[in-house]
């Protein structure tokens, strides 16, 4: 495995160096986390010891195949779980509960609020937790549905929209709160490939537009690969830390250094005989 | 090798448009579509069996045991004209009101405890389970002794006929909202009743409206019967005292006025209040199964 880590072309850099340094300057620190869910009748050890750091405008990305805890991980950032033993810190105060500072944007299509319009339910968080008056909240709320191409459905409902229209405006609705972070948690998996991959370019140029920052979560390389500049490489049961992929944005599909990556990244993840899915 | 090529369907720029439409949709005949609202079907079965029902009493000429639908008809008007009847119905539907706002309202105070505390579920749950196989009326011999010949005897009745109704299937609806909902008021910091209030309600508001719609079902039927027992209150009776004491007089055409009068009020309330509440809400939200 090690020799598979220094062959990469794009920088997968041994986890430890990766965030040695600037643990207070980060926006979010994961310090030796390790989460522990119940059933009903098991405990399951779903990450252990996992630590990362997420810098300012940074599009991370947790990636590993199904059982890695990615997940739990995100929602443990989200303030739904409380670690068994390590800490959670975002711009140095402990996550304890949800609250509106991380925004979540869900895989199902049923998150939005089925009562509210899609001007409704972009508005509400901001009149609920950040206690904008109706006026200005109703305009940065046209303002980000704009911004993901729904103008012309700002007054209709949930139940009247396509799935990948829905996740716009769960989007749209994350990043009006303007969040210290945007947590994405598989947010395209339920999408056809097409609207997949136009969700995708869509992310970018917003990305491009605001430089929010967001955690996202996939089991897809190809996904992680041109959605990220990190990537952290989660091995499964239980999910610990396997890699981290710096620099992903220098990755390019025209040169097949992006096919290049996503083999890299496939081979490192599926190394271990019995890790096949 | 040879390249991928695309080949476009030949006929895609040579063809005309429109012209094979009437062949895709076409009109149907205006009778066709008229007999398609089923409203308009179900009018015509109650004038069917309206005019068996005049054929019928005519033929039997028995106005004591089966009037004919012109006499009830007839004879609704009248005790419509001299205010027994609206008086009847008034009395009926504020002790009605009573009751059905008073149940809501225990019930929306015990389900909040329900889904906020563990042994309130519990409460909630065994008083369900106890409460809701007891027909309300059941209670009326008690309620008399304790409340006395009166008003307040009807609303308690009547309040054990809604709240048990109301409360399982508010608490159901509640258990029923989908954990990514949740994990969204949670995500917007909403706790405690502002969470209830915001979150859970409009999302259970399917099953809240069917345990409403069950409620008042309970309800109405209860106090028609309750009322048939024993209905003078503070010196004036209800729809079901008009009834029973119409039938003491042998006015039977009066019974049927006033039978008529309690199904009337019934599918309205049923047709056009639950149903306008239903499509302003769920169906408006897409949220109707």
């Amino acid at each position: 495995m090690l020799q598979a880590t220094q062959r990469m072309t794009h920088g997968i850099t041994e986890t430890a160096d990766a965030h040695g340094q600037g643990a207070s300057r980060s926006l979010l620190t994961v310090d030796k986390v390790t989460l522990r869910y119940k059933t009903p009748n098991l405990l399951v050890t779903a990450t252990e010891d996992v630590s990362f750091s997420v810098e300012q405008s940074d599009r991370f990305v947790l990636l590993g195949p199904s059982g890695c805890g990615k997940s739990t991980l995100l929602k443990a950032v989200g303030g739904y779980m409380t670690p068994v033993s390590g800490s959670i810190h975002i711009n140095g105060r402990p996550v304890k509960k949800p609250g509106a500072d991380r925004m979540m944007v869900f895989q199902e299509f049923d998150q939005l609020l089925p009562w509210k319009t899609v001007l409704e339910n972009v508005m509400f968080p901001l009149l609920v937790a950040r206690k904008l008056p109706r006026a200005e909240a109703e305009e940065r709320a046209r303002d980000y549905i704009d911004k993901v191409k729904l103008t012309r459905a700002a007054d209709s409902y949930p139940h009247t929209l396509s799935g990948g229209m829905k996740q716009r405006v769960a989007i749209a609705r994350g990043m009006a709160m303007q969040p210290d972070i945007l947590l994405m948690d598989e947010p395209f998996a339920a999408l056809d490939a097409l609207t997949r991959r136009q969700m995708q370019d869509e992310l970018l140029q917003l990305w491009d537009d605001t430089k929010f920052t967001v955690i996202f979560v996939t089991h897809s390389i190809a996904e992680a690969i041109k959605i990220s500049n990190r990537i952290l490489l989660l091995s499964p049961h239980p999910g610990r830390v396997k890699a981290e992929v710096i620099d992903v944005d220098q990755a390019r599909t025209d040169d097949g250094s992006a096919a290049a990556l996503e083999r890299d990244i496939h081979n490192l993840l599926f190394s271990e005989p019995g890790h096949r899915e | 090798m040879a390249n991928p090529q695309i080949i476009l369907a030949s006929d895609v720029t040579t063809n005309r448009p429109h012209s094979n439409v009437a062949e895709v949709e076409q009109k149907l005949g205006t009778l066709e579509l008229v007999w398609g609202i089923s409203a308009v079907r179900k009018t015509v079965l109650i004038i069917v069996l309206a005019l068996i029902w005049q054929a019928y009493a005519v033929y039997l000429d028995n106005p004591l045991l089966f009037p004919t639908l012109s006499d009830t008809l007839i004879t609704m008007y009248d005790r419509f004209a001299d205010g027994v009847l609206p008086a009847r119905i008034w009395t009926t539907l504020q002790v009605l009101i009573t009751g059905y706002v008073a149940g809501t309202a225990l019930a929306a105070l015990l389900t909040i405890l329900a889904i906020n505390t563990r042994i309130g579920t519990d409460f909630l749950e065994t008083m369900t389970a106890m409460f809701n196989p007891l027909p309300a009326i059941s209670l009326l011999p008690l309620a008399l002794i304790w409340f006395g010949l009166g008003a307040s005897s009807l609303v308690f009745v009547l309040i054990h006929s809604v709240l048990w109704a109301v409360a399982l299937n508010t608490h159901a609806g509640f258990l029923g909202v989908s954990r990514t909902l949740r994990m969204v008021g949670g995500n917007y910091g909403l706790t405690g009743l502002s969470y209830v209030l915001r979150i859970l309600v409009p999302a259970a508001f399917p099953s809240i409206l069917t345990g409403l719609k069950i409620g008042w079902a309970f309800a109405w039927r209860t106090l028609i019967a309750a009322e048939l027992v024993f209905g003078v209150s503070s010196g004036q009776g209800g729809l079901g005292w008009f009834i029973f004491e119409n039938r003491n007089l042998l006015d039977i055409p009066a019974v049927f006025a006033g039978l008529l009068t309690v199904i009337i009020i019934g599918l309205v309330v049923e047709n056009l209040v639950f149903q306008t509440i239903e499509r302003h809400t769920i169906q408006k939200w897409g949220m109707k199964e």
